[in-house]
């Protein structure tokens, strides 16, 4: 029933004394809540305005000629548009890992699930090619990811951590050897022609076209201020309460009413949706997809997106996507060695700072440092 | 589904699956032994094993044995044998060591929860891989050969040859001898104390870093006798082998219960035979769908393996 | 999604009826259960009732198998034989957050909060075991779940007030004081509205006058509806409090009466007298 190791470091309980050991984290804690609670003693009409701004700055950022952030070697509009699709990656993994606290290591494979979706039922080279319009593709893409979620999360999300994660590495594996070996999926071969979204600018040019990335990226903007007021309007009610208690302590959580499969389970069909969703996006981006895309290797750079900057809070996921995806695009001799690098970066993080560069208020105790007060439950159960 | 060819072949393709079940044995047992013993899935092991193969070769070359030369003669063929073990097993055995001192004692002194290592795990596996992506500019490295492929015997229309007998004979020699030390040994009970009550073992005067340091040394150097295997029996190397070879040898573990070591042997013969008839009955481009099949199955129905889970014997 | 819905119902015993109002009727029915792990009998055929409105104390030496039971009956273990029944319904194989929803709530005798959220997002939680909002209604903004928030809001900051700690409402309950998180698991424990509350081992770590005022707020969660299962090391302070009193030893029952019979009942002082009461 539970999902909890038996005796292995997950003491879970809080014990004032160690609050002792915490001073570091607390003041750096304390600094950042302070920043929050000034912030939120600006009137709402402010703060709105304010982002609004931002907002009105990231759509204009193609079009501003800031010194440095551009990418040479690399048209920037479109190097922005992967920004944003990581971004989008990031909130829909933050849900499963950073909210829920489930460790899902094959997210690649949802990304490689919706990325298909779009392809095989959109793209006239495929034998599965349907007549449905770009618009219909996508929320299917978003059902199928979310079914597969569903598939994958029903039976496993029983197991203990560190057993889901390897569960999930494999669902990602097979969903790629699938790809690599499907007649439909045609592995390296791939599936040319993946529709782009729909519309036309008044000289007849397609508003989504090559020439012009500029729309694909505010798109994909678009879609993720969406789905970040979605996830913020979750993280804000029984659902997100609840997320965070599984997370915390998933014995008691339950022993509280909450039902917690079947949230992790939302959890997990929410983040593979948003997954879909963002390898849709791509897909229609790309007009071309093959397996090489979904490698493990990119899974795990997912994850690194999602724990560099913080993961459980959208600023935190939003500034490891960025930097995950950025600066291999603005430094290209960066790219090859970037999976070094991230690979590296994760074991500095977790070893210094294992809430991530911009910590979670909530999220620093779970991965903070306690004092096994192990044994106790066992023992004491008894 | 081509029942034919598996039963026609079925003798031939028991012997491939149990000379590649034997190398996912030998890796198998550095997961299991970490697991056992603190209950953490070392998803670096399988670029300790990676570095191991790359062990073997540096040593050849040292010594003066490149990839093209000539078979060397039996004496010096034996002497190659063991510089090459020598050489996989101190560099599996260095890089298992690292990662042990780098990434997980820093957070076992904070008593980090289990996520915590598991994401270093993963970063220490992208790292040391990529390391070596990017020095080897991700080549392909072949090896010398230091004998010839023969065929030893044929029974029926089993062909069985020296490499493969060579493979199993060799990994159910380290097998036995580990298990021997493991039981007989006074560094053996350490370990079986710690895995069994790691408090009551530090009562009793065990050094628990000293007992883990030791631990992942035995992990490391039998990845490197893996590493040797498989670069017998494959001839090739290159920085990206480990995460398909690892996720493959910890389904062994797995399959047979992690954290015991004979599990780990059956799992590793039993997931090779399971791969060699999958792949011949769905087409060999489905052989690692189906061995991450059997993972997730046993996963989601018997977690605890054929064997079930157990280094100190207590814990059931 | 396994989730049955129990919130129709009227919680028994939660609306009113005071200390003068107490029935006899059994609320909670332990019926014969027998727990056993490997070879260690835990529970060896304990059968024992709570009645609605009372105040039961659960008491025995350490070791004798009180959190085990408590574990039985809110879902954690399953006996390896007998019946858990609450209002005569049985309990056993139904999943803790059901037995929630059917009426009982549990603090923990190692304090388990949820550290990184706030003492009132902790009491939310609770409440949270009576509301029905899930991902579409939270997305959508629907007007159950503004509905839920708001009463849920007002109810967790009432049950802050009545444990007295109302000013401690938007800290994080792992930075509170060992005694406010006691209180404030009381506090979450109450928000689900249970029908039977159990403590284990509440006045652990408490000095003399808080127990006093322990005592005194135990009272007034039974006078306001709630049916009260009390475990404690401490036989003197659970004499003071309770109706009715159940003493386990080795896993066995050994006596189920009123305080005053239990202290003189040779059985009890024999099973006390081999273990040091070191409760405090």
């Amino acid at each position: 029933m539970t999902s909890t190791g038996p005796g292995g470091g997950k003491a879970r309980q809080g014990n004032p004394v160690m609050s002792a050991l915490r001073t570091a984290d607390n003041r750096r804690l304390a600094g950042l809540s302070a920043m929050r609670s000034r912030w939120r003693a600006i009137p709402r009409p402010v703060r709105i305005l304010f982002g609004v701004a931002v907002a009105v700055f990231f759509y204009l950022l193609p079009n501003l000629a800031i010194p440095l952030i551009p990418t040479p070697d690399t048209n920037f509009a479109s190097v922005l548009f992967t920004v944003a699709v990581y971004v989008l990656v990031g909130v829909g993994l933050n849900v499963v890992i950073g909210l829920a606290g489930l460790l899902d290591l094959g997210y690649i494979g949802f990304f490689a699930v919706g990325a298909y979706s779009v392809a095989i039922f959109g793209s006239p080279a495929s034998p599965l090619a349907t007549k449905y319009p770009w618009l219909m593709l996508i929320p299917i893409a978003i059902a199928l990811s979310m079914v597969s979620g569903v598939i994958l999360g029903g039976p496993t999300l029983r197991l203990r951590g560190d057993y889901l994660a390897i569960v999930t590495l494999g669902f990602g594996e097979i969903v790629r050897l699938i790809a690599v070996n499907w007649s439909i999926t045609k592995g390296q071969i791939g599936i040319p022609s993946v529709p782009a979204p729909p519309g036309h600018w008044g000289n007849g040019d397609p508003i989504f076209g090559i020439i012009d990335t500029r729309p694909f990226y505010w798109l994909a903007l678009t879609v993720v201020l969406i789905c970040m007021f979605g996830v913020k309007l979750l993280e804000s009610s029984r659902v997100g309460r609840s997320w965070l208690a599984i997370r915390e302590d998933e014995d008691a959580a339950e022993l509280m009413g909450v039902p917690a499969f079947k949230f992790k389970l939302w959890a997990f069909a929410i983040g593979a949706g948003l997954g879909g969703l963002s390898g849709a996006l791509f897909a229609s981006r790309q007009g071309f997809i093959n397996s090489n895309s979904f490698d493990v290797l990119t899974s795990m750079l997912f994850v690194a997106a999602v724990v560099l900057g913080g993961s459980g809070n959208l600023a935190g996921v939003t500034l490891g996507a960025v930097l995950i995806s950025y600066l291999p695009e603005r430094f290209r001799g960066f790219a090859d060695k970037r999976f070094l690098v991230f690979g590296l970066a994760l074991i500095v993080i977790m070893i210094f700072r294992p809430q991530g560069l911009i910590p979670s208020r909530r999220r620093a105790v779970e991965l903070e440092d306690r004092k096994r007060e192990a044994a106790e439950e066992a023992t004491a159960n008894v | 589904m081509n029942f034919h060819f598996l039963f026609s072949n079925i003798g031939d393709l028991t012997v491939t699956g149990l000379s590649q079940g034997a190398i996912y044995a030998l890796i198998a047992l550095g997961y299991t032994l970490v697991y056992g013993l603190l209950k953490l899935i070392n998803f670096a092991h399988s670029e300790v094993f990676m570095m191991g193969t790359f062990g073997a070769l540096i040593a050849w070359n040292l010594t003066g044995l490149h990839e093209n030369d000539p078979t060397p003669s039996l004496p010096m063929m034996v002497v190659y044998l063991l510089v090459g073990l020598v050489g996989a097993m101190v560099w599996s055995g260095v890089t298992a060591l690292t990662v042990e001192f780098v990434a997980y004692r820093p957070l076992r002194r904070r008593n980090a929860p289990r996520l915590v290592f598991l994401i270093t795990a993963i970063g220490a596996s992208v790292a040391i891989s990529e390391a070596v992506g990017v020095i080897t500019s991700r080549n392909q490295y072949g090896m010398p050969d230091l004998f010839k492929t023969t065929n030893l015997a044929t029974i029926g229309n089993v062909h069985i040859t020296n490499v493969d007998l060579g493979v199993v004979v060799a990994a159910v020699v380290m097998m036995v001898v580990l298990d021997q030390f493991i039981n007989r040994t006074r560094l053996g009970r350490g370990i079986r104390a710690v895995a069994q009550d790691p408090d009551t073992a530090a009562l009793m005067g065990i050094n628990k870093n000293r007992v883990i340091v030791l631990t992942f040394a035995l992990g490391g150097v039998m990845a490197g006798a893996a590493a040797l295997l498989y670069n017998l029996k494959i001839g090739v190397t290159r920085a990206d082998i480990g995460f398909l070879l690892g996720i493959k040898a910890f389904t062994a573990a797995v399959l047979g219960g992690i954290g015991n070591l004979r599990g780990a042997l059956l799992g590793g013969l039993a997931l090779g035979l399971v791969e060699n008839y999958g792949s011949a009955l769905f087409g060999t481009s489905w052989r690692d769908v189906v061995a991450f099949v059997v993972l997730v199955v046993i996963l989601m129905f018997r977690p605890t393996g054929l064997l079930g889970e157990s280094l100190g014997k207590a814990r059931a | 999604m396994s989730e049955v819905d129990t919130t129709g119902e009227p919680v028994q015993g939660a609306a009113g009826g005071g200390a003068a109002a107490r029935q006899t009727r059994p609320l909670l029915e332990v019926d014969d259960v027998v727990m056993r792990f490997g070879g260690v009998t835990a529970l060896d055929h304990v059968s024992f009732a709570v009645n609605e409105g009372e105040i039961l104390g659960l008491i025995g030496p350490n070791g004798a198998g009180k959190t085990t039971c408590f574990n039985v009956m809110t879902g954690v273990f399953r006996p390896t034989t007998g019946q858990v029944r609450l209002n005569g319904r049985p309990l056993v194989s139904r999943s803790r957050h059901q037995i929630t929803r059917l009426g009982i709530a549990r603090t923990f005798q190692n304090i388990r909060l949820f550290p990184e959220m706030t003492a009132l997002e902790n009491v939310l939680v609770g409440t949270d075991a009576r509301h029905r909002t899930s991902v579409p209604g939270a997305l959508l903004r629907l007007p159950r779940h503004r509905r839920e928030e708001r009463a849920g809001r007002a109810k967790a900051h009432e049950l802050l007030d009545f444990m007295g700690i109302g000013s401690t409402a938007n800290q994080l309950a792992r930075n509170l004081p060992y005694g406010d998180q006691r209180r404030l698991e009381i506090a979450r424990a109450l928000a689900t509205e249970p029908a039977l509350l159990c403590l284990d081992e509440p006045a652990a770590g408490f000095n003399p006058a808080e127990k006093e005022e322990l005592l005194e707020l135990i009272r007034r969660i039974r006078d306001r509806g709630q049916t009260v299962l009390l475990i404690e090391h401490d036989m003197r302070l659970v004499m003071g409090v309770t109706d009715r009193i159940v003493v386990l030893e080795f896993g066995r029952k050994i006596a189920d009466a009123v305080p005053a019979e239990v202290r003189s009942d040779p059985k009890v002082v024999a099973a006390y007298l081999g273990v040091p009461d070191d409760a405090a």
